[in-house]
């Protein structure tokens, strides 16, 4: 079986993020960027996968600015077998990714395809759930364990109420909660070998499919900042402070 | 414009996360409610009270009982004929479903929406919240998904809607339920919490956790929340976490115990009206949010604070 990950670059997300002053986007000129941390737990979980015997190979896929190549290289170091960029400079949103993941697809065969849950820079949450819907596949969203068996896999998901279970039939659609597993950092020697693995690149017109946005950002802002209250000396004096807020 | 919420509910009774999708929808326009469900008529019945909305549509089938998405996004492609908006809360059951409805309609979502704008103009928090964007869109219908704290609550009594069956093409055979592990638990749900004690990783293990932010929370009868560090380790279930990637709580009142207050804690809980923080370390970011900080061992400070209060 081979193993589909998309991984994204995104904002580390140890930096604050700027709002730019004319309105226009976040500034990410000369930020730190990273692999979208979900993307990582996805990479690891499909190494695992494949360190148990249950995969063959993994296909890791950027779809961003020749930079991503950098996040791809990442992939490739802890462990995936090769790498896709399909080049853009445009900001593609998670349809579009979707299609292009579908066309992807398409060519690779994956048994399963392992994305994050949400990137940490538009937070959409939306695009393992979008090309499950183009594939006509199942999705087991938000993973907190993943098992392959034979032609199904299993999936506990974190829910709003606890975890629930699903049991897919393959191919199919994992997304990547925070507890699934915690990624490994890439060695030194296993850098230097990522250099050399096989990474093509390729553009949004090579599989057909329209980037056009569907969505306008008029404006981005910065949101209400909240203004640091008092420090309170003692338990005594915090007791006050609760009971005058009429909850005890 | 006629827009179909997705109501959430467990087949017997509608839950709250509900009411504040159906106040977004209405800012939108016409509101007709989609119960999925089995055996299900319960929460219709719930459902069709809820103030401001014209009717309930009740899909009974044993391949909506858990709400799988791959058997209930084709359902509600097939209602959409009807609508010009598919309007979700931005639970796990919303986020999971609404992107499988939006592709299969070709239509570019819009996730976690906080206010409307306009007909088809809407702001949501992108970056953990730390930038708000405006956001139009040129599809021919939404699909948005609703952050439950940035509205306020429909009535959940007063309304007297008709309830009208419907059908959908049932179960996709791509996927089926195996179990679930549901908390139980006498405590306000956190969503919908009115006072939150959340505790972080200074609480070093799960009997630690217990044995002191559960007392203060039986006290104020609070809900009980939690770090990512604090889920991580092992001391509370998943479900706890309050965050950019867990659940974004707005209460009256949010403890933060023992939390250095990370972006992605902050995004999650920054809107609450009051925020108190205990922390050993007095530039903890934390402070930077808090209304009321007192700095200082919470080993020592809990046992009293509870005492006292
Ligand atoms: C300030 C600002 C303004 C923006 N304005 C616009 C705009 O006007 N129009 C617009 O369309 N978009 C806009 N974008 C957003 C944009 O380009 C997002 O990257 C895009 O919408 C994807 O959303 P997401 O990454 O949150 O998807 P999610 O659905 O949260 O991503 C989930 C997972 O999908 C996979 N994935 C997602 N994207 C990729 C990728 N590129 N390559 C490989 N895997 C991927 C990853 O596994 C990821 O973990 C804007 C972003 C910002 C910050
Ligand atoms: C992709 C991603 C998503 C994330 N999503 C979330 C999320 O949704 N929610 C979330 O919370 N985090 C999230 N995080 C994690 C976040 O970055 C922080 O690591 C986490 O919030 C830290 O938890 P904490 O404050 O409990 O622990 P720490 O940062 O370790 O803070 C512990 C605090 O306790 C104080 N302390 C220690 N001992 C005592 C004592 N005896 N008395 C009083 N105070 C004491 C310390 O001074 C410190 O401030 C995410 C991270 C990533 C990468």
């Amino acid at each position: 079986m081979k193993i589909l990950v998309p991984v994204k670059r995104v904002i580390d997300y140890n930096v604050k993020p700027r709002v730019k002053a004319d309105g226009s986007g976040v500034d990410l000129a000369n930020v730190k960027m990273s692999m979208n941390p979900f993307d990582e737990i996805a990479v690891e979980e499909a190494i695992r996968l494949k360190e148990a015997g249950k995969a063959e190979e993994i296909v890791a896929v950027s779809i961003g600015p020749a930079k991503a190549q950098e996040t791809l290289r990442t992939a490739l170091a802890m462990g995936a077998d090769r790498a896709i960029l399909v080049e853009t400079d445009d900001e593609v949103e998670p349809l579009a990714v979707a299609k292009i993941l579908k066309a992807i697809a398409a060519e690779e065969q994956p048994g399963l395809i392992m994305l994050g849950k949400q990137a940490i820079d538009d937070d959409s949450n939306q695009t393992g759930q979008m090309l499950a819907a183009l594939m006509e596949r199942p999705q087991g969203t938000f993973a907190n364990t993943v098992e392959v068996d034979g032609d199904s896999v299993t999936v506990k998901r974190e829910v709003d109420g606890g975890l629930e279970t699903v049991k897919l039939t393959m191919p199919a659609i994992v997304t990547t909660d925070l507890r699934l597993n915690e990624p490994r950092y890439a060695s030194l020697p296993n850098i230097m070998k990522a250099k050399k693995k096989p990474l093509d690149t390729k553009t949004s017109a090579d599989y057909g499919v329209d980037t056009a946005r569907r969505l306008t950002t008029t404006n981005v802002s910065e949101p209400p900042v909240r203004q640091a209250g008092e420090k309170v000396a003692d338990v005594d004096a915090l007791v006050a402070k609760i009971k005058a807020l009429g909850i005890a | 414009m006629k827009t179909l919420v997705l109501v959430e509910h467990d087949n017997a009774s509608v839950k709250d996360a509900t009411l504040a999708t159906v106040t977004a929808a209405a800012a939108i326009g016409d509101v007709d409610l989609l119960v999925a469900g089995s055996n299900a008529r319960g929460a219709a019945e719930e459902a069709a009270k809820i103030a401001g909305t014209g009717k309930v549509l009740l899909a009974d089938d044993a391949a909506y009982e858990h709400q799988l998405a791959e058997n209930v996004a084709p359902l509600v492609v097939g209602l959409m004929a009807d609508y010009d908006a598919f309007v979700a809360p931005a639970t796990t059951t919303g986020k999971n479903i609404a992107p499988r409805v939006a592709a299969l309609l070709d239509v570019m979502q819009i996730s976690d929406i906080m206010s409307v704008e306009g007909d088809r103009t809407f702001t949501r928090p992108i970056y953990a919240g730390n930038a708000i964007a405006t956001v139009q869109s040129s599809d021919d219908k939404l699909v948005l998904t609703v952050r439950g704290t940035a509205f306020d609550k429909a009535e959940a009594e007063g309304g007297s809607a008709t309830i009208e069956e419907v059908s959908g093409k049932g179960d996709s055979g791509l996927s089926q339920f195996v179990s679930q592990e549901l908390a139980e638990s006498e405590r306000p749900e956190l969503t919908s919490a009115g006072i939150i004690v959340s505790g972080g990783r200074a609480l070093k293990d799960a009997e630690t956790f217990e044995q002191y932010i559960t007392p203060l929370a039986d006290k104020l009868g609070a809900g009980i929340g939690a770090s990512r560090a604090a889920v991580d380790a092992g001391y509370v279930p998943n479900d706890y976490q309050v965050g950019q990637t867990g659940k974004i709580v707005a209460p009256d009142v949010y403890f933060a115990i023992g939390i250095s207050g990370a972006i992605q804690h902050l995004a999650g809980m920054k809107d609450s009206k009051t925020i108190i923080a205990i922390n050993k370390d007095e530039d903890a970011p934390i402070f930077q949010v808090a209304d009321i900080g007192l700095v200082g061992d919470l080993f020592k400070i809990l046992p009293e604070l509870t005492e006292k209060l």
